[in-house]
């Protein structure tokens, strides 16, 4: 018994309304928008954790403090950024996959709020970081320390929203899961997380050795040992590093995928990726050995060789999510669709026999069963008092009755004071005292 | 009832998005609409005065660039992240309704973001420019005239979201226009435009009162003039803010109650709308008694209790975006989605067939003797769970407590009898969704929860049942 039901996968029913726009378009807006928004990710993390190498490192020579100082100065801009580019692609796909994306957030429902005060503390974090630098110059361990704890924010957030995306195209883990803990230890949760924090540090260095190696970017004086086009080797080294261990953790991020979702053409697709990755990783290596102080035109065939690279795995991405639910989704539409056939047949009372009894009832005691009855009971106390106590004080004096349904004070102070009635109409207010005072309750 | 249902039996899922909600609301509006044009008045002030003394113009570029600074570092930390969180808490807490309202006003929310965006790069570039803006009288007039051009845009982004507000409050026009315009004609447009904006200059200047006594030195020279200016912005924006809370308070009633059961409605109305009039005239009068003082005598502004004028006019902001909330009641989407997160027109289904019979989450498909505390619990989830607790805030056993006498046992027919009704008298109750024995079994686990007070945990800690359905 106990078996079958963990196997079972739940077939909720989707959100009768149709989508705003031609599905295409939000599919569109969804992949573009996340890829912007993952950019800046990659580049908050990324820069976040070179600052705290650097500055650690200037420990032993001032000019990597300097670095890291300069490093840490990218990171507010473009953690704002991340924030408010991540809107469009979470409104993309709350709607696309409402059904998925909800389910998976109410299963890790405590981590997923916790993102809310656990990023605005690791970007506070951040700016007092930023803005106590000369401050603290004579307490390093206090400074690397309040680095580290943003470091490690950003971290561990990625978690809650690698979990999330990853059980949100598992409906059959669904009923297994207890909590984020369980939800974190899906098998493809990890590769995951090493695949994105991976890029972050390519992407960062491939960043950072465009931004220390453009011409407008002038060595300050504080400089003493290390030159422009130190700078920009270390980043781009950065870059191809991170770029050739993709090649470990990206197939392992293919080999744990559940199966359900891969295809001939998610394949066809990552490995034109595959290719794309191998051509920058070669690029890269030759612009690390241009010996200019500038970078090169070379640096921007880069760039577009990684939007392409990028735009490859968006799409896979893609295509497994959509080849992950394909059947459930199926199962939910059909689902749907029996469930408002089955609403329409209610509403026709064709599920049960009519109920002919609310017919006999006189429109006072009807109106009574349905307004007061809530509250008063023939000889009991409910919420208020008792028939018994209250229909002897309007003996043949239907009025009053009739005005105090309709706009009550209050006379008792043990009860809480009635709610009136000003909707009923004076024939409606005349059936309800009518039916009270003729009796027939009792 | 098709999500798995997060819940927390404290503080209840509605308080958690008020929170989140709130917090952005206000830094939205004391630290960027109204902050924004504060400063670069400011701003425009100290370079006027730093042509005729130019320590005295320094100290108030520098004060004003700490304004900034601060609004900065607050605006994009928790203001942002409250703004997304706001996302992140209601699907949690109802994610049947935002999951509905997603799909109509995706458009309308995109837009909005891509104002959002620009916002926020814009606010961005004007502090980060700040100091080399003072490197050339030339740098600086283009600094003070950005500061103007994002004043205007923070007020538009205001103006724009102001009518998706009224676009999705309307509850007449959910069904029949679905056009974003009716949003922008919506009688409370105005009335509430006219009433956020001189609150917003309002509220910043109560915070850049509070910041800048703690800014500069008690024994700077030049602090009493910072302070009177911000106070006379104060007082300036003052009598605005008062007509347009007026107006606003006029409208309410006359246009959005025009939809609801109105009668009914008006007894439990009235007691919220009369304390809206004392909050007016509190709040007004802490305003101008600052605003006064700081003008006449900025130096005998008291340092810490100028919390006081804050934490008023956040009141006043507070007070009235409740209505926005008690407005829609009984439903969350105006006569389409009740706040229990189902759909009116679903309601004969489940109320013949119930609710058990339909929801993928839950393993009991009969209710029996056995199974009933259980059934209830999943009733329980299922139906009262968006707005109510066990024990915590809005708990129901409290409030069948409440109507039936404090520390006496409840009786189950008197709360079944009160449950099946309860909409006709209290209206901002949704029906009982369900069938007779699941309003049985649901009593039942309330009584027991009377006499045996346990927590009842959401799907984030203790997961969900699943059973297969017929279909």
């Amino acid at each position: 018994m106990i078996a079958s039901l963990l196997t079972q996968i739940p077939v909720p029913k989707d959100i009768p309304l149709p989508l705003p726009m031609a599905e295409w378009i939000l599919v569109v807006v969804l992949i573009l928008s996340f890829l912007l928004h993952i950019l800046f990710i990659n580049l908050m993390v990324g820069g976040s954790i070179l600052t705290f190498w650097y500055e650690v490192r200037g420990l032993k020579n001032k000019d990597y403090d300097t670095l890291a100082r300069e490093i840490a100065g990218t990171i507010t801009v473009n953690k704002s950024l991340a924030v408010v580019l991540g809107v469009a692609p979470l409104l993309s796909i709350n709607v696309l996959y409402t059904v998925y994306f909800y389910s998976a957030n109410a299963l890790t429902g405590n981590m997923w709020i916790s993102i809310v005060p656990w990023v605005t503390v690791a970007f506070l974090v951040l700016y007092l970081h930023k803005y106590s630098w000369d401050r603290l110059k004579d307490n390093k361990t206090l400074h690397i320390g309040i680095l580290g704890i943003g470091v490690v924010s950003f971290l561990m957030i990625p978690f809650i929203f690698l979990t999330n995306i990853n059980l949100m195209l598992f409906p059959e883990k669904w009923g297994v899961v207890k909590g984020f803990t369980d939800a974190l230890t899906l098998p493809n949760v990890f590769p995951r997380y090493l695949h994105f924090l991976t890029a972050s540090m390519a992407i960062s260095g491939f960043f950072l050795a465009w931004w220390f190696g453009r011409k407008s970017f002038k060595l300050v004086d504080n400089y003493e040992s290390i030159t422009k086009t130190d700078i920009k080797k270390q980043m781009l080294n950065l870059a191809l590093i991170a770029t050739g261990m993709q090649f470990i953790f990206g197939p392992l991020l293919l080999i744990t995928l559940p199966s359900q979702g891969v295809t001939w053409g998610l394949l066809g697709v990552i490995s034109g990726g595959v290719t794309v990755a191998t051509i920058v990783i070669y690029q890269l290596w030759k612009l690390i050995n241009e010996k200019n102080e500038i970078i090169s035109r070379r640096f921007y065939v880069v760039v577009v060789l990684f939007f392409i690279l990028v735009s490859f795995m968006g799409t896979g991405r893609h295509l497994y999510r959509e080849n992950a639910l394909k059947t459930h989704r199926q199962m939910m539409a059909e689902r749907t669709a029996a469930h408002w056939e089955a609403v329409e047949k209610a509403r026709n009372n064709e599920l049960t026999p009519a109920d002919e009894t609310q017919t006999l009832l006189s429109p006072g005691e009807q109106l009574y069963e349905t307004n007061c009855s809530v509250c008063h009971a023939a000889a009991q106390r409910l919420v208020g008092p008792p028939l018994t106590e209250i229909v002897p004080i309007y003996e043949n004096n239907l009025e009053a009755l009739k005005q105090w349904i309709k706009e009550p004070g209050r006379k008792r102070m043990d009860y809480p004071p009635m709610a009136g009635f000003p909707n009923l109409n004076d024939q409606q207010l005349t059936n309800i005292s009518n039916y009270l005072l003729q009796g027939k309750w009792k | 009832m098709d999500f798995p249902l997060f819940h927390l039996d404290f503080m209840g899922n509605r308080m958690l998005v008020a929170i989140i909600a709130i917090i952005h609301v206000i830094i939205n509006h004391a630290l960027a609409v109204g902050f924004i044009p504060l400063v670069t008045f400011l701003e425009f002030r100290g370079y006027q005065i730093k042509k005729y003394n130019p320590e005295k113009g320094k100290v108030w570029d520098e004060n004003t660039r700490k304004l900034l600074f601060f609004a900065f570092i607050i605006t994009t930390s928790l203001g942002a992240l409250t703004g997304v969180g706001i996302w992140f808490a209601t699907s949690l807490a109802n994610p049947a309704s935002i999951g509905s309202l997603i799909r109509v006003f995706y458009f309308a929310w995109l837009s909005e973001w891509v104002v959002f965006v620009l916002e926020v790069i814009f606010i961005m570039i004007y502090y980060l420019t700040w100091k080399s803006s003072n490197k050339s009288v030339r740098n600086k007039k283009r600094h003070i005239i950005f500061g103007a051009w994002l004043s205007f845009f923070s007020f538009l982004t205001m103006a724009i979201i102001v009518g998706i507000l009224g676009f999705m409050m309307d509850p007449g026009s959910w069904e029949e226009r679905k056009t974003l315009l009716s949003g922008f004609v919506n009688p409370l447009y105005f009335p509430q435009l006219i009433f956020r904006a001189p609150v917003a200059m309002m509220m910043a200047g109560c915070v850049a009162l509070l910041a800048t006594m703690f800014f500069l030195q008690k024994e700077n020279q030049w602090r009493p003039g910072i302070l009177r200016h911000i106070s006379f912005w104060i007082l300036l924006w003052m009598p605005l803010a008062v007509v347009g809370a007026f107006t606003y308070y006029w409208y309410i009633p006359r246009s959005m109650i025009g939809n609801l059961p109105v009668a009914i409605a008006t007894q439990q109305f009235q007691e919220w709308y009369d304390s809206l009039i004392t909050v007016i005239i509190a709040v007004s009068a802490i305003g101008f008694a600052i605003g006064t003082l700081g003008v006449f005598a900025p130096r005998r502004l008291p340092k810490y209790l100028l919390i006081i004028p804050v934490l008023a006019s956040f009141l006043f902001l507070g007070t009235f975006e409740r209505v926005r909330e008690f407005i829609r009641k009984p439903y969350v989407i105006g006569d389409y989605m009740y706040a229990n997160g189902f759909l009116k027109e679903e309601y004969p289904l489940y109320q013949q067939t119930g609710l058990l019979k339909n929801t993928p989450y839950s393993s009991i498909k009969e209710i029996t003797e056995e199974n009933k505390t259980e059934a209830g619990e999943v009733i329980f989830n299922l139906t009262c769970t968006r707005c109510h607790t066990t024990h915590g805030i809005n708990s129901v056993v409290r409030n069948f407590e409440l109507m039936y006498g404090e520390e006496k046992p409840l009786v189950a027919d008197a709360m079944k009898a009160y449950m099946k009704n309860m909409h006709n008298i209290r209206y901002y109750m949704p029906p009982f969704p369900g069938n007779d024995e699941e309003l049985e079994a649901l009593a039942f686990y309330i009584i027991q929860q009377q006499s045996r007070p346990k927590r009842m945990e959401g799907a984030q800690l203790k997961g969900v049942e699943v059973k297969e359905l017929d279909y």
